[in-house]
């Protein structure tokens, strides 16, 4: 099996967001890059799925601040290759995004027979709307998002989504397939920097050139802003002691002592 | 010129999902201020009994088909593409849930129309309509214009009350014939809840933790304050991602929906995801270190001490208050 983990970096929301000077976008200067969590997590699957039956895992991802560290990781976990689109990729959107991929992976307009497409199930800022789907459809192959376990078999693969409630399906698609992983089965793994450091040394990250999307389609961020504070919370302020006093008091108030 | 709203109706098992609901408030409004027809569509088996839920609905088409529950993605966008041609509607609005994940999307691939996820708020503005997502886990707003009225809106789940789009009386139902190719994803069983050793959903007190516990090894604290509470630890996304702890005890869009007396979340930013199955409680209490954290926003108390200082101070007073 070819198992391909297509990664995007987001930005990192535990630094403070900025609206950059034309109102509409993120100021990119003040941003720390991160590898969108459920690709971490399809990254993982994809290790536990070659670690079961054997395969090989290649990590691609478009070119984007930062991108290197996170591929050098992925070669540090173990994977066979990774894979760096390079290109002017600006702002670029889910759907052109996965025309950029699709042309990676299948040249001739169709994926390997044996290919699992494996990636996020959504990212915090796909506003145009979740890569799985898109590429599944550019391709013409079955997708199924929201994944959180993954069994291949005799051509087959069988997963797991979750609804809602605690309530999960199994489904059965054939493979080649896109599946958007939510988590992988086991949380994942955790590289020393000094493997990172090894792989950077040893390893080499493929600069492939990307391809130009076709006419994208438009749409226009007026404005982006940051939430007004409405009913805001009730601030306990002071040290430690003196909050958790405040707090034994709120919680008397409202009969729960 | 917009010439009609149409809501792609979600159901499971049998049920209309709350979403629906949602998605009729809203379009009920954006129908009245653009004076269009709202227009639901249901797909699957059974569709008849929930038509007669979607009240609110001008009029409801029915395409019964049982090969359409639980269909994936693009089959379910095939038969919303042909909807959406007959009708000869402008916008359409699918819900933001794992449900309809990808339905919206195929859809805007195949007519060229815009799509908009996160959607929490949408008004009409000339001939535009504005859509407010929200972005980053909450941190950011960001308004998209939809020129001509037309587009597709995935609305965000809690963004809009479901009592808005409930209305009772039967709207007019339309048998809908779609033809569908057969799906190469095959629905095979569902796998119920994990019941585990605590039903959360049963719980007056629920002490929630989130990233900001940092280790495995500080879950024990937040026991000890949920023991000393009569309560039970449930936690966010990232904690049970981790294996820190189990599945039963998620709180959040792919788990559990809990609506406490007191909810004490401790360490949790307050994504939307998580904010989603926890908004019912009746006392939410909030420790982050962000001041920042949307949490806050919500939450009715609020403080910025480090939870890992907080808890065994707080379990400690409480104790000590209950004797």
């Amino acid at each position: 099996m070819k198992y391909y983990v297509l990664i995007k970096m987001v930005p990192d929301t535990v630094e403070e967001l900025v609206i950059g000077p034309d109102g509409k976008s993120l100021d990119m200067e003040a941003v720390r890059p991160k590898l969108a969590d459920s690709d971490e997590h399809a990254i993982e699957e994809a290790l536990l799925l070659r670690e079961k039956s054997g395969g090989e895992i290649a990590v691609v991802a478009l070119d984007s601040p930062e991108v290197d560290e996170v591929l050098f990781t992925a070669l540090a976990k173990g994977v066979n290759r990774a894979v760096k689109l390079t290109g002017d990729w600006g702002q670029l959107g889910s759907i052109g995004a996965a025309q950029v991929f699709a042309k990676f992976l299948a040249s001739d307009g169709k994926l390997p027979p044996d290919a699992i497409v494996l990636l996020r199930s959504q990212a915090y800022d796909d506003l145009e709307g979740e890569i799985g789907p898109c590429l599944a459809e550019v391709l013409g192959v079955p997708f199924v998002g929201v994944v959180t376990r993954v069994a291949p078999a005799d051509g087959k693969v069988t997963v797991t989504k979750e609804f809602s409630g605690g309530l999960r399906g199994e489904f059965t698609l054939p493979v080649p397939c896109v599946l958007g992983i939510q988590s992988a089965e086991k949380p994942p793994r955790y590289v020393p920097i000094a493997k990172v450091r090894a792989a950077q040394k040893t390893a080499k990250i493929e600069d492939v050139e990307g391809t130009v999307p076709e006419a994208l389609q438009a749409y226009e961020v007026e404005r982006m802003y940051l939430p007004e504070v409405a009913g805001r919370a009730q601030m306990l302020e002071g040290s430690v002691e003196e909050v958790a006093d405040k707090m034994v008091e709120v919680l008397a108030q409202n009969s729960l002592l | 010129m917009s010439q009609g709203i149409l809501i792609w109706a979600e159901h499971l098992r049998g049920q209309v999902s709350e979403i629906t609901f949602e998605m009729l408030g809203i379009g009920r409004q954006l129908a009245d201020a653009l004076k269009v027809p709202l227009v639901a569509a249901v797909a699957g088996e059974g569709v008849t009994s929930l038509a007669n839920q979607l009240g609110m609905a001008d009029k409801v088409l029915l395409v019964e088909n049982p090969a359409l529950t639980l269909a994936p993605a693009a089959t379910q966008a095939s038969v919303l593409h042909a909807l959406f041609q007959q009708e000869q509607a402008s916008l359409v609005l699918v819900g933001g849930t794992n449900v309809s994940l990808g339905v919206g999307t195929v859809l805007a691939i195949r007519t060229k129309l815009p799509y908009i996820n996160f959607c929490k708020a949408a008004r009409a503005e000339g001939d535009s309509i504005i859509a407010t997502s929200q972005l980053f886990g909450g941190k950011i707003l960001a308004d998209t214009r939809l020129p001509n009225h037309r587009g597709i809106l995935s609305v965000y789940p809690g963004a809009f009350p479901a009592e808005a789009g409930r209305r009772a009386g039967t709207p007019e139902l339309i048998p809908a014939a779609v033809e569908i190719a057969p799906s190469p994803v095959k629905f095979e069983q569902f796998i119920e809840p994990e019941t585990g050793d605590v039903d959360i959903t049963q719980q007056e007190v629920l002490v929630a933790v989130g990233r900001g516990i940092q280790s495995q090894d500080n879950i024990p604290l937040a026991e000890e304050l949920a023991a000393a509470l009569g309560g039970a630890v449930c936690a966010s996304r990232p904690v049970i991602d981790q294996g820190w702890l189990p599945l039963s005890r998620q709180v959040g869009k792919s788990g559990m929906t809990v609506k406490p007396r007191l909810y004490l979340a401790l360490g949790i930013s307050g994504a939307p995801e998580h904010w989603e199955g926890m908004q019912g409680s009746r006392l939410i209490v909030a420790v982050n270190t962000d001041p920042k954290a949307p949490i806050f926003d919500g939450a009715h108390f609020g403080t910025t001490v480090d939870a890992l200082d907080l808890l065994p101070v707080l379990t400690e007073k409480i104790k000590a208050r209950k004797g």
